[in-house]
C-alpha cells in the first residue's frame, strides 16, 4: 500500500463516521457513543499496556476520577462543563503523575499489582466520601454546550466524541512515529538496552503512564456528560479488566486496537444481554460476567496478538520512502587522538563474598582499539558493566573525559558519549532496522511530546532518518531499512547493534563480545569494519573471548584474570607473556 | 483510644490476621511453584464458608454443582489434549483423577446428607468438596499456559477471579452466611476478653504453618515442590513433574484457604463475593514476604489485620482504603529490597 491509499481509507472511515448518525437509530447511535468513549480509556491503555509493556488493572479509577471530577464542578457547583474538562484533566493527570513517580520503579508484576491497589483504593473512595453522594452518585450533570448548542441528544455529542476520538488517534499514531513515541516502543523488553541509549527509563514510563490516564481523564469527562449521572459502580475494579480486555482483545501494541477493541467488547457485551435471558432465565446478570471472564481467559489462551495486528498481516505492506538527505544533526567535539579518555583506579565490585573485578586501574587513549581479555569468569563483563553504568562499583574511581562517572546513572553515561552493544543481542525485533538505529539518535535530538505529537519539529526529524540511514550504510545495512530486526540473522544484528551505538555519535565505543556467535566471514567483516571506525578517529573498548581476532584488531590489550587485572600491553607482548598463557592453559610446562 | 479499647482492637487484628495468614501463605506456595498470582484464592475461602452453612442448613450446597461442572471440562481437556499426543494409554488414569475422584467427593457429600452429620464431620465434607476446585481450575485455566510470563498469568487470575464470583451468585445466591461458631468458650487474659474462637483462629494458624514446614522439610514430594519453586527445568529434568508438583501445591493452598473460610465464616457475615477483600489483603501480606517467604507472608498478614483493625476504629468507611493504600508502599520497599533481575519480556 502506498501513502496516499492508506489515506483514501482513513478519508472513508471518517465519512462513515460523520454519516453514520444520519443514517442509524438512535439505539445504534448510543451504542457508538459508549464505543467512542471505552475506546479513549482503551487507546491509553494500548498505549501503557501495549506499547509500553506496563500491564495496569487501574485504567478506570482514572476514568472515574475524571467523571467524579467534572460531576462535582458542574452537578454540585454550577460551573460549565468545559471548566470541568479542565478540572478532570488536571485532576487526573496530577494523581497519575504521583502514583507513577511512587510506583514507576516496581519491577514486572510488582507493578501491575499496584495498579490493582490503588485502582481498588480510588473506587472505594467514590462511595465513601461524603461530599461525592456516597453510593448514590450525583445526578443532574447538565449536557455539554458548544456556544450555544447544547449537546443534549446523543446525535449531538456523537460528533463530539468521535472527533476527540480520531484526534486521539491522530495523535499517537505521530507521537509513536516521533523521537519519544520511539523510546516510548522500546520500553517494552527491559530497561537496560534504553538507559543505555541514554533514555531516561523512569522519565519514559511516567510521561506515556501520565498520558494514558490523560485519555482516560477524557473518556471520564464525556461519560459524565453523556449519561448525565455518576455513581462508584461503572469506576470498579471490574471495569478496570475490562478496559484492559478491550486494548488486548483489540490488538495490545496497536492504537487503532483500542477502538477495535472497545467496539468488539461493547458489541458482545450487548449481545450476551440480548441472549443470556434466553438460555438462563433469571440468571443473566452473573452470567454476563462469568461468560465474558470466560471469553478473555480463552482468548488470553489462544489469540494474545490481537484483532488488529492479526488482520494487518493480510494485508499488502505499506511502501516508505527512503529517508532523503537533510542537513547533519550536530555532533560532538572529539578528543584529540592520543589524549586521555577513559580512567580506571582501583575499581572495585563484589557480589556478596565474591570479588568479581579487584583493584583494577587501566586508562584508554583517544583513537585506540583496547581489548579486555580474559577467562571465563575473569570478571570482564563485570568490569564493562561498571564503566556503562549498569552496576556501581563498591570503591575505585571511573573518569571519562576528565569528569567522575563513577555514580552517574546509566543514562547519564550515555549521554556523555559512551555508547555500548550487548552480549545477548538486544534489538527491538519488531521495530524496522531504521527505527532501532533511530533509537541511537535520541541523546542528539531534542524534539519533545508536544512537538512530537503535533508534527511540528519535521525537520529534526528528517536530519535523524536521514542520520540513521547513514549509520545503516555505514555498517553495510543499508539497502532494506524497513525490514524488522527480529529477521536479521545474528551476524547481522550485531552489526545492527554497532549502527545504532553510532547514531549517538559517541566518543568511546563499547562492545561486548562483538565475535561472539559469528561465522568466520562475519568475524573478518567485523574486523573491517572495526578498524574503519578507528580510521575515523572513533576509540574502542572490546572485551573478546576470540584471540585471533583481537590479535589481529587491536592496539592494546588489557588481561583480567579472577577479578583482578593479570598485564597490559600491545598483542605481541601479551602473546608471549607466560603469566597470560598460564591465565588460558592451565600452566605451561 | 484508652489501653483497653488497644488490647481489644490487637486481639480482633491477630484473629483476623491469622486467617489472612493462612490465605498469605498459600498464595506464597501456589505462586512459588507455578508461577501463577492465584487472585482467586480468598474466593475458594468464601466458598468453604458458604459450602459449610449449607450442610449446617442441610441443603445441598452449590459447590456440588460448581465441583461437577469443572470436573467434565478439565476431564474433557485432559482427554482431548491426551488423544492429540497420541497417548490413550493414560486416558483411564487422567478419568479417574479429574472425573471420578472429584464426583466420589460429590457422591459422598450427597449420601452423608441423608443423615444428619456432627459438626467436625460437616466441616471435613466442607473441606472435601473444596480441595477439587482450584486443581481443576489449574487444569481448565493455568495449564495451557504454564510457560507464559507471570503478567499474562496474573491477567488470566485477575479474570478468573471475576468468573468465580459470577459463578458464586449463580451456585450460592446473594444472601450472605454466618456459621454457628465452633466453641463458646471464652478466657479473660490480663482483664480483656478472649473468645475461644480467636483462641482456635491462631492454633489453626499455627498448626497448618507448621504442618506445611514439616511437610516441605522432611517429605519427598515437598521437597519436589520446593525444587519446583526454585527451577522448573531443572525440577523437570530430575524427573519431576511441574504439572503435578501445580496440583499438589494447588491441592494444599486450598486447603489452607478452605480452613481460614471455616475459621472466618462464625466471625464475620460471608457473601459471594466477600472472597476478593479477603484474598486481597492475604496477598497484600504475602507481597511483605516478597512472594516468596512464609514466615514474611504470615507477618505480613499478622500486619494487615492489626492495621484493619484498628484503622476501622478510626473511620469504618475508610478501612479498606487504608489497606490497599499501604500496600504502595509495602511494594516500594520490596523493589527496593530485591535486587530481583529485569524479566526481558521480548514479543
Amino acid at each position: 500500500m502506498t501513502p496516499q491509499q492508506i489515506r483514501l481509507i482513513i478519508a472513508a472511515a471518517i465519512a462513515c463516521l460523520v454519516t453514520a448518525p444520519f443514517v442509524l437509530n438512535p439505539f445504534s447511535i448510543t451504542l457508538l457513543n459508549y464505543i467512542g468513549i471505552y475506546s479513549l480509556a482503551a487507546i491509553g491503555l494500548a498505549l501503557l499496556t501495549g506499547v509500553g509493556g506496563i500491564v495496569s488493572f487501574g485504567q478506570a479509577a482514572f476514568v472515574g476520577v475524571a467523571a467524579y471530577a467534572t460531576a462535582w464542578v458542574t452537578a454540585l457547583n454550577g460551573y460549565s462543563p468545559w471548566l470541568g474538562l479542565v478540572l478532570a484533566v488536571i485532576l487526573t493527570c496530577s494523581i497519575a503523575a504521583i502514583l507513577g513517580f511512587v510506583t514507576l520503579r516496581l519491577g514486572g508484576h510488582f507493578l501491575s499489582l499496584s495498579t490493582v491497589a490503588w485502582g481498588l483504593a480510588i473506587a472505594f473512595l467514590f462511595g465513601n466520601i461524603d461530599g461525592l453522594g456516597q453510593h448514590n452518585g450525583i445526578s443532574g450533570i447538565p449536557p455539554i454546550s458548544i456556544g450555544p448548542v447544547a449537546l443534549v441528544e446523543s446525535r449531538q455529542i456523537y460528533f463530539l466524541i468521535w472527533a476527540i476520538v480520531v484526534a486521539v488517534l491522530l495523535v499517537c499514531y505521530n507521537l509513536l512515529d516521533s523521537r519519544i513515541g520511539r523510546a516510548m516502543r522500546a520500553m517494552r523488553g527491559g530497561n537496560t538496552l534504553v538507559e543505555s541509549l541514554g533514555i531516561s527509563a523512569f522519565r519514559i514510563k511516567l510521561v506515556t503512564f501520565v498520558i494514558a490516564a490523560f485519555f482516560g481523564a477524557l473518556s471520564g469527562w464525556l461519560y459524565a456528560h453523556l449519561g448525565r449521572f455518576v455513581s462508584p459502580g461503572p469506576f470498579e475494579a471490574i471495569m478496570g479488566i475490562e478496559y484492559l480486555m478491550m486494548a488486548m482483545v483489540g490488538g495490545a501494541g496497536s492504537i487503532l486496537g483500542g477502538v477495535v477493541g472497545a467496539a468488539i467488547v461493547t458489541l458482545l457485551k450487548n449481545s450476551v444481554q440480548d441472549y443470556l435471558p434466553l438460555i438462563a432465565k433469571g440468571a443473566s446478570g452473573q452470567l454476563e460476567i462469568v461468560a465474558f471472564s470466560a471469553l478473555f481467559i480463552l482468548f488470553l489462551q489462544r489469540a494474545r496478538q490481537g484483532i488488529v495486528p492479526f488482520l494487518a498481516g493480510f494485508l499488502p505492506d505499506v511502501k516508505l520512502s527512503r529517508p532523503q538527505p537533510a542537513s547533519p544533526l550536530p555532533r560532538r567535539e572529539q578528543p584529540a587522538p592520543g589524549t586521555l579518555l577513559l580512567k580506571v583506579s582501583g575499581a572495585q565490585r563484589r557480589f556478596g563474598g565474591l570479588v568479581a573485578v579487584n583493584n583494577v586501574s587501566f586508562e584508554v587513549k583517544s583513537g585506540e582499539i583496547l581489548g579486555l581479555i580474559g577467562p571465563n569468569g575473569a570478571g570482564k563483563t563485570t568490569m564493562f558493566n561498571l564503566l556503562t553504568g549498569a552496576l556501581r562499583a563498591n570503591s575505585g574511581e571511573i573518569a571519562f573525559a576528565g569528569r567522575s562517572i563513577t555514580h552517574d546513572q546509566q543514562f547519564h553515561i550515555a549521554r556523555s558519549g559512551i555508547s555500548r552493544t550487548f552480549q545477548h543481542v538486544k534489538l527491538r525485533p519488531r521495530m524496522t532496522l531504521l527505527d532501532n538505529v533511530l533509537l541511537g539518535t535520541y541523546s542528539r535530538t531534542r524534539t519533545g511530546l508536544l512537538a512530537g505529537a503535533l508534527r511540528l519539529n519535521q525537520a529534526e526529524e528528517a536530519s535523524a532518518r536521514y542520520e540513521a540511514l547513514q549509520q545503516l550504510e555505514r555498517v553495510g545495512l543499508g539497502d532494506k531499512p524497513f525490514e524488522l530486526a527480529g529477521n536479521l540473522p545474528l551476524g547481522n544484528q550485531r552489526v545492527l547493534e554497532i549502527a545504532r551505538a553510532l547514531a549517538a555519535d559517541p566518543t568511546l565505543l563499547v562492545l561486548d563480545e562483538p565475535a561472539a556467535g559469528l561465522r568466520r566471514q562475519e568475524k573478518l567483516k567485523l574486523a573491517e569494519l572495526l578498524r574503519s571506525l578507528r580510521a575515523d578517529h572513533l576509540t574502542i573498548l572490546l572485551v573478546e573471548h576470540d584471540m585471533e581476532f583481537v590479535m589481529s584488531l587491536v592496539d592494546r590489550i588489557v588481561v583480567l584474570d579472577f577479578g583482578s587485572k593479570l598485564c597490559e600491553g600491545e598483542p605481541a607482548a601479551i602473546r608471549n607473556d607466560a603469566r597470560v598463557q598460564e591465565a588460558y592453559l592451565g600452566g605451561v610446562a | 483510644m484508652t489501653a483497653d479499647i488497644a488490647a481489644i482492637l490487637a486481639i480482633d487484628g491477630i484473629a483476623t490476621g491469622a486467617v489472612y495468614a493462612l490465605v498469605a501463605i498459600g498464595t506464597v506456595l501456589i505462586f512459588t511453584v507455578t508461577r501463577v498470582i492465584f487472585i482467586p484464592f480468598g474466593d475458594i475461602a468464601a466458598f468453604t464458608a458458604l459450602t459449610l452453612a449449607a450442610l449446617d442448613a442441610r441443603q445441598l450446597p452449590g459447590t456440588v454443582g460448581l465441583v461437577v461442572v469443572l470436573a467434565c471440562m478439565a476431564c474433557l481437556m485432559e482427554v482431548v489434549s491426551l488423544a492429540r499426543a497420541g497417548e490413550l494409554r493414560a486416558v483411564p488414569k487422567a478419568v479417574l483423577f479429574y472425573l471420578v475422584l472429584p464426583l466420589i467427593v460429590v457422591g459422598t457429600v450427597w449420601l452423608t446428607m441423608r443423615f444428619t452429620p456432627p459438626m467436625p464431620v460437616r466441616i471435613v465434607l466442607a473441606l472435601l468438596l473444596i480441595l477439587p476446585i482450584s486443581p481443576l481450575l489449574d487444569r481448565i485455566v493455568f495449564r495451557p499456559i504454564a510457560d507464559a510470563s507471570v503478567l499474562l498469568l496474573l491477567t488470566v487470575s485477575v479474570a478468573l477471579h471475576f468468573a468465580l464470583v459470577g459463578l458464586g451468585l449463580l451456585f450460592f445466591g446473594p444472601e450472605g452466611v454466618r456459621t454457628e461458631p465452633l466453641t463458646s468458650m471464652a478466657m479473660e487474659i490480663a482483664g480483656v476478653h478472649v473468645s475461644g474462637q480467636t483462641v482456635l483462629i491462631l492454633a489453626a494458624a499455627l498448626v497448618f504453618s507448621g504442618l506445611l514446614f514439616l511437610f516441605f522439610d522432611f517429605t519427598l514430594i515437598g521437597k519436589a515442590l520446593r525444587a519446583t519453586a526454585l527451577n522448573r527445568t531443572g525440577a523437570r529434568l530430575m524427573g519431576i513433574r511441574p504439572a503435578r508438583a501445580g496440583t499438589i501445591a494447588y491441592l494444599l493452598g486450598s486447603l489452607m484457604a478452605g480452613v481460614s473460610g471455616i475459621l472466618i465464616a462464625p466471625v464475620n457475615t460471608i457473601f459471594y463475593d466477600s472472597g476478593f477483600l479477603l484474598g486481597l489483603k492475604a496477598f497484600v501480606g504475602a507481597i511483605v514476604g516478597g512472594m516468596t517467604s512464609y514466615p514474611g507472608a504470615a507477618l505480613g498478614a499478622f500486619g494487615v489485620g492489626l492495621l484493619e483493625s484498628f484503622a476501622s476504629f478510626q473511620s469504618s468507611t475508610l478501612k479498606d482504603v487504608i489497606v490497599f493504600s499501604l500496600l504502595i508502599p509495602v511494594l516500594l520497599w520490596r523493589s527496593l529490597a530485591s535486587q530481583h533481575s529485569e524479566e526481558e519480556v521480548e514479543e
